[in-house]
């Protein structure tokens, strides 16, 4: 492992988990955050929810 | 006095709702076509093009695809074809959106192949018929043998009898799809995966740290090692190349940016066909960026710190090269030699490829959806009727990668024309259509509509002029570089001809239908172009 090859894990694991630390944070901060934020897993197309 | 809706909403809501942003993003490409690709472009030199396109190409495009998707949706449209014309007035618009069918019904036909894997592997894990010792050969020629690499049509000669062949698995992954889709129950599937993601990111967290304690597994080769291990995977250049003769490859700059598109699903015409569903002013920015993050972090701080410096340390510098010749191949030569070498391993290893195999339910069940929300549009046809039509298509493409599976010809064609090229194409589409024809300020003020966090405002420079002038610079490098030897394959290699030419006829199907659908629009009535514009 080379100090490049350092550098750069460092610089990619530490950007990628603070970056996700971050938005988790903002997440819990956000105000009605059920009813407002949304991801494809909890989208239900409305002809799904109508079938039998 | 009643309670604000504030405080009504508990903490355990609001870790649901990051739970499921985050799940959702998570599949296969996190922990198995990463460290295949990474391992194919050295590593450290893949990161440099990897997280530039994560910066000016996959955030900034998933931003613009959510936008899109709910702008369009509500003008009454959902597929991507009626997203396309809601946007743009030509009437090449729907057509141009029909790739958004293509693009992930073709990768459902061989993602449902890797789905069976993982549940094959879970269950052989559970039974110790895993358990072959640490000699490489044993589990690179099992799984060589599973899924017939040595010849054509191999798995469907059941040389160990039909339930040691991967065919009973892939018939209950298939199985399970259409019946979950077909009877409406996603949603609770959906609901159990909200669950079973951070079960998964604790198993691969238990496995980084036996990887990470691995030490030198054979002391007769020492210089496989855990450290030599992560320098494979991380360091900038690897033997005699230099970082800039590695960063020179334009395939690289190509994959790096296909492998940001496929595990941020951005380009399959997916999110834009969920967005459309949404209210006027529910956010999108924090939900992106939520989603985005989760994935990365999977991604890069788990998939990157396992596979490559654990296959390295196993395989060595030449075995990784090879096996990770076909993309989706090193996790599954790799990861069982791990779980071996573990305490309970058995019981982390039946847990991570089932819950591996869970996310990728979760995202082969969005693959389907944009098909059936253009069987409904254009042909009217019921939830039921269109998911059986679907169900045919589809069943025809999964027989083509079964039965091609020498050196998994069929599953590397589709995944690299649709998994990479096609969805390269449909991102540049995105990008062109949210900064130029809907309008970079426009498109930045729908995005900003209800959304939790502001958006930084370079966000609309890059989308009009730095993502497009990307796409094309790198896409023309590459065609220079490899248009001639592509072509050269499909001439003189039968099974990637027959599979371009599948690949073709399932678009033509599909343009076909964004026809049928063109004309229903136009007797509804439902406005083109941005026709209500203010």
């Amino acid at each position: 492992m080379t100090p490049g090859g350092w550098l750069i894990m460092i610089l990619s694991v530490g950007f990628v988990t603070t970056l996700f630390g971050w938005c988790i944070v903002k997440v819990l901060r956000t105000p009605e955050a059920t009813r407002h934020l949304h991801s494809q897993a909890d989208i239900e197309p409305p002809d799904a929810k109508t079938n039998p | 006095m009643s309670p604000s809706p504030h405080t009504r909403e508990g903490w355990g809501s609001r870790i649901g709702v990051i739970l499921a942003v985050t799940g959702s993003a998570v599949g296969l490409g996190n922990f198995l076509r990463f460290p295949g690709k990474a391992a194919q472009y050295e590593g450290g030199a893949f990161m440099i093009p990897y997280f530039v396109a994560l910066f000016l190409l996959g955030l900034p495009i998933a931003w613009a695809e959510w936008s899109l998707g709910r702008y369009a949706g509500n003008r009454g449209y959902n597929s991507l074809p009626g997203i396309f014309r809601a946007i743009w007035k030509s009437r090449a618009a729907p057509y141009v959106g029909a790739l958004g069918i293509l693009i992930p019904v073709v990768i459902y036909m061989y993602y449902v192949c890797i789905e069976a894997w993982c549940l094959a592997y879970a269950f052989k894990t559970a039974t110790g018929s895993l358990s072959l010792g640490l000699e490489k050969a044993a589990y690179v020629q099992f799984f060589s043998g599973f899924i017939g690499l040595a010849g054509d049509g191999d798995v469907l000669t059941f040389p160990h009898g039909f339930w040691n062949s991967a065919i009973p698995y892939l018939l209950v992954c298939f199985l399970v799809n259409f019946v979950i889709i077909y009877r409406g129950i996603a949603k609770g599937i959906e609901s159990f995966c909200r669950w079973a993601m951070p079960a998964l990111v604790a198993c691969a967290l238990i496995v980084l740290v036996r990887v990470l304690t691995l030490g030198t597994p054979n002391p007769a080769i020492p210089d496989q090692n855990v450290l030599t291990g992560l320098g494979f995977m991380w360091n900038p250049h690897w033997g005699g190349t230099t970082l800039w003769q590695s960063l020179g490859n334009a395939n690289m700059w190509l994959e790096a940016a296909g492998q940001i598109f496929f595990s941020l699903s951005v380009g399959f015409g997916i999110i834009a066909c969920y967005a459309s569903y949404l209210k006027p002013d529910d956010d999108i920015a924090l939900s992106a960026l939520t989603a985005t993050a989760g994935n990365e972090f999977c991604e890069v701080a788990l998939g990157g710190l396992i596979t490559v410096p654990a296959a390295f340390i196993f395989l060595g510098a030449a075995g990784v090269k090879d096996a990770a010749g076909s993309t989706f191949n090193l996790g599954f030569m790799t990861l069982p030699m791990i779980f071996d070498c573990m305490p309970l391993g058995r019981l982390v290893g039946t847990a991570f490829f089932l819950l591996l195999f869970l996310a990728a339910i979760t995202s082969s069940l969005s693959m389907l959806q944009p098909a059936i929300a253009l069987l409904e549009e254009g042909l009217g046809l019921g939830r039921r009727a269109s998911v059986s039509l679907l169900g045919f298509i589809t069943a025809v493409g999964t027989a083509l990668v079964i039965y091609f599976s020498k050196n998994a010809a069929a599953l590397d064609t589709m995944d690299f024309w649709v998994g990479s090229v096609c969805i390269y194409v449909l991102a540049t589409v995105h990008v062109i259509l949210f900064g130029w024809v809907l309008g970079a300020e426009r498109g930045y003020a729908e995005l900003q509509r209800g959304a939790e966090i502001r958006i930084p405002r370079v966000f609309i420079f890059i989308i009009k002029y730095v993502s497009p002038l990307y796409l094309l610079a790198i896409f023309v490098l590459w065609l220079k570089q490899n248009a001639a030897s592509y072509a050269r394959q499909m001439t003189q290699d039968p099974v990637v001809a027959t599979t371009v030419g599948f690949i073709l006829l399932v678009l033509l199907l599909f343009l076909l239908l964004t026809a049928q659908s063109v004309r229903r629009w136009n007797r509804m009535g439902l406005p083109r172009g941005m026709e209500d514009r203010p």
